[in-house]
């Protein structure tokens, strides 16, 4: 199986500020953000849209360095992208120009590992559920096989932190309550760390074991919600119907309730 | 695992088709007749008649006198044409028995109707009523009669017309490609190089001639220089504008995956930019085939450019549409090549340009 349980990773984020340079000035859009992410743990980043909190998915994935503070795995800081990492992005963002399977096989290719283990690909896509689709092309796949083929790019490397920048919110609904079973199941299945950033209430309190609410830009931490709940989880089960509306307390939209 | 998709997703699973609910099916639409592959082929009947009546015409229609002897050949051409009817006729009546010929013909059907028609138009304008007059218009016949006296020296030309451009096309191809990949990379060459290509570049490399011919060694190094240059822009500034127009995603997916800078430019930048690299090769093969009859004519003493010059002064008006004619053929044949490996390079694309 590719999802031998890794140990998740440790994620320190402390004081982190992070400022965007525009034409005219500076755009603050982070605001002290302290947050520990444990090994093995299911962290969701909730927040209006706009609110920077893929910012801060890009930094903890070391594409960018913070402004202020200081993010370290397992006590190391974090300076630049490390495969131990893996983000999915709301977009699949597979190569046109690949099929399936060598999709999949990218982040063996470039760390020159793919020949000696080339069935680390299939065992990937058999996870997903796509071991048929591996000589398809990208534009033959719906949306949610394309997001699942971007999930088995993430999985086949083996991540100690699986980093999901809203990887569900292009999908139809039906296909996003499918996938975020799917997304429990493997998370279960392999142990590594998730902070998913969504501005779904519902899908954070499905899903992740803490659920973080962030505010309007620059985002500062409003509120963390603990789901105390076993997994799998009903989404009618009261709780969750408690916890959403203290959620959407903290995202100033309690009139809708 | 089931999901919603795969059950939803109908796009790759096709419906199993409607059996016809009579046992007899209704009969094909006239509309439509053509399509169905079965017995008569009737546009094929009609082309057939058309190339007998043009076959008949040269032979039994007197060419006009000219004061000089008559066109050679023209019993061959008559001969031929009606060789081509009566094959075409065979082809139509025998329908669906006649294998692979019949099934290739038949999309080209009314193109075979209109062919020897025109044939039969130049034919009556030139040699049977003289309304173009010669030396200046010449007839069909008239290039078989090029072909049979003069086939050495004109396939000789294309040789060395095609060696001219495979030199300065290829060299000005890889040229212009590896500096579009550096300049759509490299933040120092984009400031520094792109500047210069977009002043020099649009200058057309014809008007480099009498400079270049004035430098090289030998005029064949001038026109290798001017033809690879005319190919060199197009497919630089396309493979430049290729490789910065790259989805910026493609290339974090790829370093979060830990990829190195390297991999990026040969496995993200280059497939990505591949599609219109291609359209720049493409232009630059349409420019170069300019230059390089440009350059023939003026100063390299081979390839069909200078057969094109000579058979004018000597007022041959005959071979020079025969070199035409071959220029053409030459022409079309390299671009549909060329679009072929695209197609196959790029086998990955959706709804690409047709050629």
């Amino acid at each position: 199986m590719v999802a031998t349980a890794t140990a998740g990773a440790h994620i320190d984020i402390e004081g982190v500020s992070h400022w965007f340079k525009q034409q005219d000035g500076v755009l603050q859009v982070l605001d002290h953000i302290d947050l520990r992410v444990q090994p093995g743990e299911f962290v969701a980043l909730l927040g209006p849209s706009g609110c920077g909190k893929s910012t801060l998915l890009r930094l903890v994935a070391g594409l960018e360095p913070a402004t202020v503070g200081r993010i370290a795995q397992d006590g190391e800081a974090i300076t630049r992208p490390d495969p131990s990492r893996i983000v999915v992005f709301q977009d699949p963002t597979l190569y046109p120009w690949r099929n399936v399977r060598d999709n999949v096989a990218l982040g063996l290719q470039a760390r020159g590992l793919l020949k000696t283990q080339r069935s680390r690909v299939d065992d990937a896509l058999a996870l997903v559920g796509l071991a048929d689709f591996a000589k398809s092309f990208p534009h033959q796949l719906s949306g949610g096989m394309a997001q699942r083929v971007a999930l088995a790019r993430a999985l086949v490397n083996d991540p100690q932190l699986l980093v999901l920048d809203e990887p569900l919110g292009k999908l139809d609904s039906l296909t996003r309550i499918a996938m975020q079973s799917e997304l429990v199941k493997l998370w279960q299945r392999a142990g590594f760390s998730a902070l998913l950033v969504t501005h779904d209430v519902e899908e954070a309190l499905f899903l992740a074991k803490r659920v973080i609410v962030l505010s309007d830009r620059p985002a500062r931490i409003v509120a963390e919600l603990v789901v105390d709940l076993p997994y799998p989880r009903h989404r009618n089960h009261p709780r969750l119907v408690e916890l959403r509306h203290e959620a959407l307390r903290h995202l100033g939209l309690d009139a809708t309730w | 695992m089931t999901t919603a998709e795969q059950v939803l997703g109908g796009h790759l699973e096709r419906p199993a088709p409607v059996r016809a609910q009579t046992p007899r099916a209704t009969a094909v639409p006239a509309s439509l007749q053509d399509a169905v592959v079965t017995g008569l082929w009737r546009t094929g009947i009609v082309a057939a008649i058309a190339w007998l009546a043009f076959g008949a015409l040269t032979l039994y229609w007197p060419n006009k006198e000219v004061g000089f002897n008559d066109w050679t050949f023209t019993t061959e051409l008559g001969v031929a044409a009606l060789v081509a009817g009566v094959l075409l006729l065979a082809v139509a009546l025998l329908g669906t028995h006649a294998g692979a010929a019949g099934r290739r013909l038949r999309p080209a059907g009314q193109w075979l109707i209109a062919a020897p028609l025109l044939l039969a138009l130049w034919e009556l304008l030139t040699a049977k009523l003289g309304l173009l007059p010669p030396p200046f218009f010449a007839p069909p016949q008239s290039l078989i009669d090029v072909a049979c006296e003069d086939w050495a020296r004109l396939g000789l030309s294309t040789a060395h017309s095609l060696r001219l451009l495979a030199h300065g096309f290829v060299l000005g191809a890889l040229v212009g490609f590896g500096t579009g990949v550096w300049i759509g990379w490299s933040r120092i060459a984009g400031y520094w190089v792109h500047p210069v290509l977009r002043f020099l570049g649009p200058v057309p490399a014809s008007a480099l001639l009498p400079l270049a011919f004035f430098f090289a060694p030998s005029s064949y190094a001038a026109a290798v220089f001017l033809v690879g240059l005319a190919t060199f822009f197009p497919v630089a500034v396309l493979t430049w504008s290729g490789v910065a127009s790259v989805n910026k995603s493609y290339y974090d997916v790829a370093r979060t995956l830990g990829a190195s800078e390297w991999f990026l430019v040969r496995r993200v930048a280059i497939p990505a930019a591949l599609p219109q690299v291609f359209v720049g090769l493409f232009m630059g093969l349409g420019a170069s085939f300019s230059v390089l009859v440009t350059a023939e004519m003026m100063g390299v003493k081979a390839g069909l450019g200078w057969y094109l010059q000579w058979a004018q002064g000597w007022a041959a008006y005959a071979n020079m549409y025969a070199a035409l004619l071959v220029m053409a053929v030459l022409c079309s044949g390299l671009i549909t090549l060329l679009f072929t490996v695209r197609d196959r390079a790029l086998s990955w694309q959706k709804g690409t340009v047709q050629w």
